[in-house]
């Protein structure tokens, strides 16, 4: 028996008029981000089943124009904190994709030195400065960045990614209502794919109480946002960095996308009968990479040879990233008794 | 009632004799002290807490330190422990020093996912890239219908969370060092004062001392046995030995003051003189210090035993709100006396 089609892609698309006002190298930058991503989620998908990535993973597909789009209006001082869905994110502010693979193989040379797995990227220099496998549990440490951030008069803007579970938890409605209170730089960006886990929005939330509003009446700036459409993503998000850094205060975005692939793990787990396969479907033709991709082409921006050579790069850097990876040493014992103490 | 000064100047630790020209000051002005030198010399110091700006300024810790400091550097909280608790975290991560206070312990309870899921861990998780300097403190309450809310010296349940510094002082010189020592500490430090010893005065240096965490201390020598220890308890326990009920014993009476790093040497070079042990400590006894001190000298110190150990701590059951249950809930000289008889017996 198969679920109802609970949610259905409410957006309008790509259409031409997204495009204006934007520089054809900096759209081709936005397409080829999203393709790599993909194409890393593909990989590390394809290859999950050798179990040599000994680490749970939770694959982006899908909403890979919410990392795209959000990253691509931010500096590179400016910070990000994940959730456990850190892959896209992690990659589109620059996290090093070596230092991801080795994570996820468990290597002494992953970004973690193996002691956070999948869950806890971060690239310090690329300003992912934290994750958390609680949900939203790297919220009210974005909002202390923010703080700090302030105290200190730096100009950064801090952002905090999150999914539709995350505004479930006490701990993200604290935290939003300090920052408001103290006008924080930050931007929460809650990822709505509808799903947590196997359970739907419609079993976690009351219907017709959308997220967006909640924090709206938190006194928060806020915004719904097509998360599949990465222009329309980057233009919220730059309006949002813009009211930020200028001491607006936190804005809050509620991006709609849809996870193509199960909660975990490889694979769309749709016949599993948690959700309805119709409804996958749907979303599957809304596509934020083809999707853009179609739009760039049909406008007579990106051409197969170019495409071609898009797609070899990443593969050649997908290549050298899991050679890498997987060719590293293991971490010596003696890491586990290693900086639990700070001198 | 126990909040009263007459009150809890009775219950206070008895001034050590002080020389001459030593400053006797109170407990809190002691914390208080540290808090403003700590604001004086470091501008990455922040305070904040329910009620700091309030006209109790937080037991008297925080009084005036806003009009001083200013509003950013002192603050008023929402009602939010766990957020604020991550939020702290987030700053010091950032290179900034919080000291978070809250008025009792049990408010610890809510902040358990970012304090120990978060604080602890993220020196941890990220192989040392940020450091998390920040100082959470609270005042262990006790009787006047406190009960089982608002009386709970948590410690024990924090002890065995890698990554946390736990601090219990017991004298107001120790206050004031060992905050100052919190706030320059990398990581992060809960700190439980008890709020029966807080208005106890004694001498305390002037300017800026550290008193190391980790060190416990003697408070008394003594060849009959170890009372080993921490906070309003340990007091209690010296009150016993003073006692007529104990004439004729002498003991080693060590305050731990810092229970997470434990000073494991200072206890066994103790019992190894002494040959018993007590451990008293103001939380349970299932599973808190005085278990982990008794399995400590049962693990590396058994052939210096000459009597088993004996711990006294809460029973295991919470504590009860009225006056007569409370009388028998909680240790008191006569039961410590009684303790302390029964093992040199
Ligand atoms: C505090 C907490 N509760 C439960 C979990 C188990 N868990 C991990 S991910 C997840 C789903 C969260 O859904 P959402 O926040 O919408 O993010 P998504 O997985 O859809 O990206 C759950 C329940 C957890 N990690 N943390």
């Amino acid at each position: 028996m198969s679920a109802p089609v609970r949610y259905s892609y409410a957006g309008t698309g790509y259409s031409p008029g997204d495009l204006s006002g934007y520089a054809p190298e900096f759209l081709l930058r936005l397409y080829r981000e999203m393709l790599r991503i993909r194409r890393i989620e593909e990989r590390i998908e394809a290859r999950y089943h050798e179990d040599q990535m000994k680490s749970p993973i939770h694959l982006v597909i899908g909403q890979e124009a919410i990392s795209v789009g959000a990253c691509s209006a931010l500096a590179r001082e400016d910070a990000i904190y994940l959730s456990h869905r850190t892959h896209g994110n992690y990659l589109a502010k620059g996290g090093d994709l070596k230092a991801m693979m080795s994570e996820l193989y468990c290597r002494k040379n992953g970004c973690a030195g193996s002691v956070g797995g999948s869950m806890h990227l971060f690239d310090v220099d690329a300003g992912v400065a934290g994750s958390s496998a609680i949900v939203a549990g790297s919220v009210p440490i974005a909002v202390g960045h923010a703080l700090a951030a302030q105290q200190r008069g730096t100009g950064q803007v801090v952002g905090v990614f999150f999914g539709d579970a995350g505004v479930e938890e006490g701990v993200f409605w604290e935290s939003l209502n300090f920052a408001v209170l103290h006008q924080l730089p930050v931007l929460f960006f809650c990822e709505n794919n509808f799903y947590s886990v196997c359970s739907p929005l419609t079993v976690r939330q009351p219907e017709g109480v959308e997220i967006h509003r909640k924090a709206t009446a938190f006194g928060a700036n806020t915004m719904l946002v097509d998360g599949t459409n990465v222009l329309r993503v980057h233009g919220a998000v730059r309006s949002a960095v813009a009211a930020a850094r200028a001491g607006r205060g936190p804005q809050f975005l509620e991006l709609q996308a849809y996870r193509w692939r199960g909660h975990g793990g490889a694979g769309d787990d749709s016949k599993s009968g948690y959700r309805s396969t119709d409804e996958a479907a749907q979303w599957r033709q809304y596509c934020p990479v083809a999707g853009f991709g179609d739009l760039l082409r049909a406008q007579g921006l990106l051409d197969p040879d170019l495409h071609e050579n898009m797609e070899s790069g990443i593969a050649a850097e997908i290549d050298a990233a899991f050679e890498h990876a997987i060719n590293s040493p293991d971490p010596d014992p003696e890491e586990i008794t290693r900086f639990v103490y700070s001198p | 009632m126990p909040w009263s000064e007459a009150f809890l100047r009775s219950q206070a630790a008895p001034a050590a004799p002080t020389a001459a020209g030593e400053r006797v000051i109170s407990y809190t002005h002691a914390l208080a002290e540290a808090l403003a030198l700590a604001l004086e010399i470091d501008p990455r110091v922040f305070v904040l807490g329910q009620g700091v700006n309030d006209p109790v300024g937080m037991f008297g810790l925080t009084t005036g330190l806003a009009a001083r400091f200013g509003a950013r550097r002192v603050f008023d909280t929402p009602l939010s422990e766990d957020a604020m608790t991550g939020i702290c975290t987030g700053a010091a991560m950032q290179g900034q020093r919080p000291v978070l206070l809250h008025n009792r312990p049990d408010f610890l309870l809510l902040t358990f996912s970012q304090l120990v899921n978060h604080a602890a861990k993220v020196h941890y998780m990220d192989r040392g890239r940020h450091r998390v300097p920040m100082v959470v403190w609270a005042a262990i309450g006790r009787g006047w219908g406190s009960g089982p809310q608002h009386s709970q010296a948590i410690h024990g349940l924090l002890l065995s969370v890698p990554g946390l510094k736990l601090v219990l002082p017991g004298t107001p010189h120790d206050a004031k060092g060992l905050m100052l020592a919190a706030i320059a500490d990398n990581n992060p430090v809960v700190i439980l004062e008890h709020r029966w010893l807080m208005k106890a005065s004694a001498a305390v240096p002037e300017g800026i001392y550290r008193v190391p965490i980790g060190k416990g201390v003697y408070r008394r020598r003594g060849s009959d046995l170890s009372i080993v220890g921490t906070s309003h308890t340990l007091h209690l326990a010296l009150r016993a030995l003073d006692s007529a009920a104990c004439a004729g014993i002498s003991a080693d009476v060590i305050d731990l003051r810092t229970v997470k790093p434990l000073d494991e040497d200072i206890i066994l070079e103790s019992v190894a003189r002494t040959g018993r042990l007590l451990v008293v400590d103001p939380g349970w006894s299932l599973g808190g210090v005085c278990a982990e001190v008794g399995c400590l000298v049962a693990e590396r110190g058994f052939d210096l035993l000459r009597a088993p150990i004996r711990r006294v701590g809460l029973p295991d059951a919470p504590a009860p709100a009225g006056f007569a249950l409370e009388q028998a809930y909680y240790p008191n000289e006569v039961t410590l006396a009684a303790a302390i008889r029964g093992l040199c017996g």
